[in-house]
């Protein structure tokens, strides 16, 4: 095997595996979509990135970041709902990016590129996905009885702030990871997908972690493999894999 | 008997406005205090002042020492959780109790059932699902326990059902119970006290003295239907 091929798996499924346990999260919380207008907020620094040559997540984070921030403020200075405001926001991050981002890049800005990806690229791309896998760890419970009733969670003497502060860390960090795999386009597939398929087939919280973080895994292990022989973007075939498998368990649905 | 809690003057606003003006109570030990009034009134307000989500009040509020407050929040029912995919063992274990426990305290609520563990909380019925918050509950030993309007999606058999046990193990376990209910007919069966709150109108008494056709009219603002049990 190729030394390329072998950083692009371990990347892949150090990016899939992770945004899957987070989507399994975020889809308990109902916010599976809210990757998806962040990811679009990446888009002027993932332009910066391409345009200065340096890495796409790096430029994607801190936009992020300012894109959750904003929302937050705009929040609290008006009434509408979050929905709202993110539509704003992200439309925005898109149209001022599409103003300096060189057309002739757009392509990998769309859909990743992960089978470029070099050795430390790779290797900080694994140990980050690794901090951000033992944070949503050390958040699981206390979000899920969040998730459950925020009531319960206020007399159980759960800090709700600060343990949704770092489920918003998480989410922006894998969002920012997750640009350089599938693109800026495709981010809320990664934790949506998994997590919707996992759900269908499972009856306790368990096994919809496990399941969902296998299939977050097998797409992108094979997304991978298809590229090698399609040639076709790596970011799209590891999203249709994983569609794949959400319609093969649609035959599994457990109803009760 | 000793006293629990104590409200003196206790005005809470919401927006600019009074939901509570001036109320005044105290609570002993062991008693089964049911918090009566339409819908609107400052029920829940009260609840989560008393229970501190609401800070920002005049007068006061006394716990008699540190008392261990048990809590089921309102609407919380099995239809809002009903397409998480947890299993009852595996919720109530998010309270870090093994399952040994767990049993334990499923059977004080009345659930023998072993498979009763692996259940979906989602498809657990509307009475099971309140016994299994009950358990939530009882794990930290409260000495006090707040229900508001637990019977929520509940048909009238699991209703009473609910209200038995909560009778039951004020009983048993010399709880204080505080209870929240629109319902008229709790009153007189299970409660020990009652506080009517109806807007500017709020009355603290027992439920003999409060169960009188006039009196309900002048809580509800309409005649109210009852049943007088015997005890």
């Amino acid at each position: 095997m190729e030394i390329n091929l072998i950083y692009s798996l371990i990347a892949g499924i150090s990016i899939g595996g992770v945004s899957a346990y987070l989507g399994s999260l975020m889809l308990q919380r109902r916010m599976s979509l809210a990757a998806g207008p962040l990811g679009h907020l990446a888009f002027p620094g993932v332009a910066l990135a391409l345009l200065y040559g340096f890495d796409m997540s790096l430029g994607a984070f801190p936009f992020v970041v300012l894109g959750i921030v904003l929302i937050w403020l705009f929040e609290n200075k008006t009434k509408l709902p979050t929905e709202a405001l993110t539509a704003v926001v992200f439309a925005s991050g898109v149209a001022l990016s599409f103003l300096f981002l060189p057309i002739d890049k757009a392509e990998e800005a769309l859909v990743g590129s992960i089978s470029n990806i070099n050795l430390t690229e790779m290797l900080a791309t694994m140990f980050i996905s690794m901090g951000v896998l033992l944070l949503i760890r050390y958040i699981y419970r206390e979000m899920t009885i969040m998730s459950v009733s925020e009531d319960l969670a206020s007399v159980e003497g759960i800090n709700t702030k600060k343990y949704n502060f770092f489920f918003l860390l998480s989410i922006s960090i894998m969002v920012a990871l997750g640009v350089k795999l599938v693109g800026a386009l495709l981010t809320a597939a990664l934790v949506s997908i998994p997590a919707a398929t996992a759900k269908n087939i499972s009856g306790s919280m368990k096994s919809y972690i496990m399941f969902s973080v296998l299939a977050g895994i097998l797409s992108s292990i094979i997304g991978i493999f298809i590229y090698k022989t399609t040639y076709l973007p790596a970011g799209i075939l590891i999203i249709l894999t994983s569609a794949s498998f959400f319609l093969v368990s649609l035959f599994f649905v457990k109803k009760k | 008997m000793s006293k629990i809690l104590e409200v003196k003057n206790l005005t809470v606003s919401l927006a600019g406005e009074e939901v509570i003006k001036n109320l005044s109570f105290q609570v002993q030990k062991g008693d089964f205090l049911t918090i009566l009034g339409p819908n609107g009134t400052g029920k829940t307000v009260l609840l989560k002042t008393l229970l501190g989500f609401i800070t920002d009040y005049a007068g006061e509020i006394n716990w008699t020492g540190k008392t261990r407050v048990g809590y089921l929040p309102q609407g919380l029912t099995r239809e809002k959780v009903g397409d998480m995919p947890l299993s009852v063992l595996e919720f109530l274990s998010l309270k870090n109790k093994n399952k040994k426990e767990i049993q334990e305290y499923l059977e004080l609520v009345g659930v023998k059932d072993p498979k009763f563990l692996s259940k979906k909380i989602g498809d657990l019925s509307g009475g099971q699902f309140q016994r299994m918050l009950m358990v939530w509950a009882l794990f930290d030993e409260p000495e006090i326990l707040f229900f508001d309007e637990p019977t929520t999606g509940i048909d009238i058999k699991g209703e009473e059902t609910v209200y038995n046990l909560l009778h039951k193990l004020q009983k048993e376990k010399g709880l204080t119970i505080i209870l929240i209910t629109h319902d008229v007919n709790v009153v007189y069966k299970h409660s020990s006290d009652v506080l009517c709150m109806s807007g500017d109108y709020s009355c603290y008494s027992k439920p003999e003295e409060i169960m009188d056709p006039k009196k309900l009219e002048e809580i509800y603002g309409m005649p109210v239907k009852f049943y007088k049990h015997n005890h």
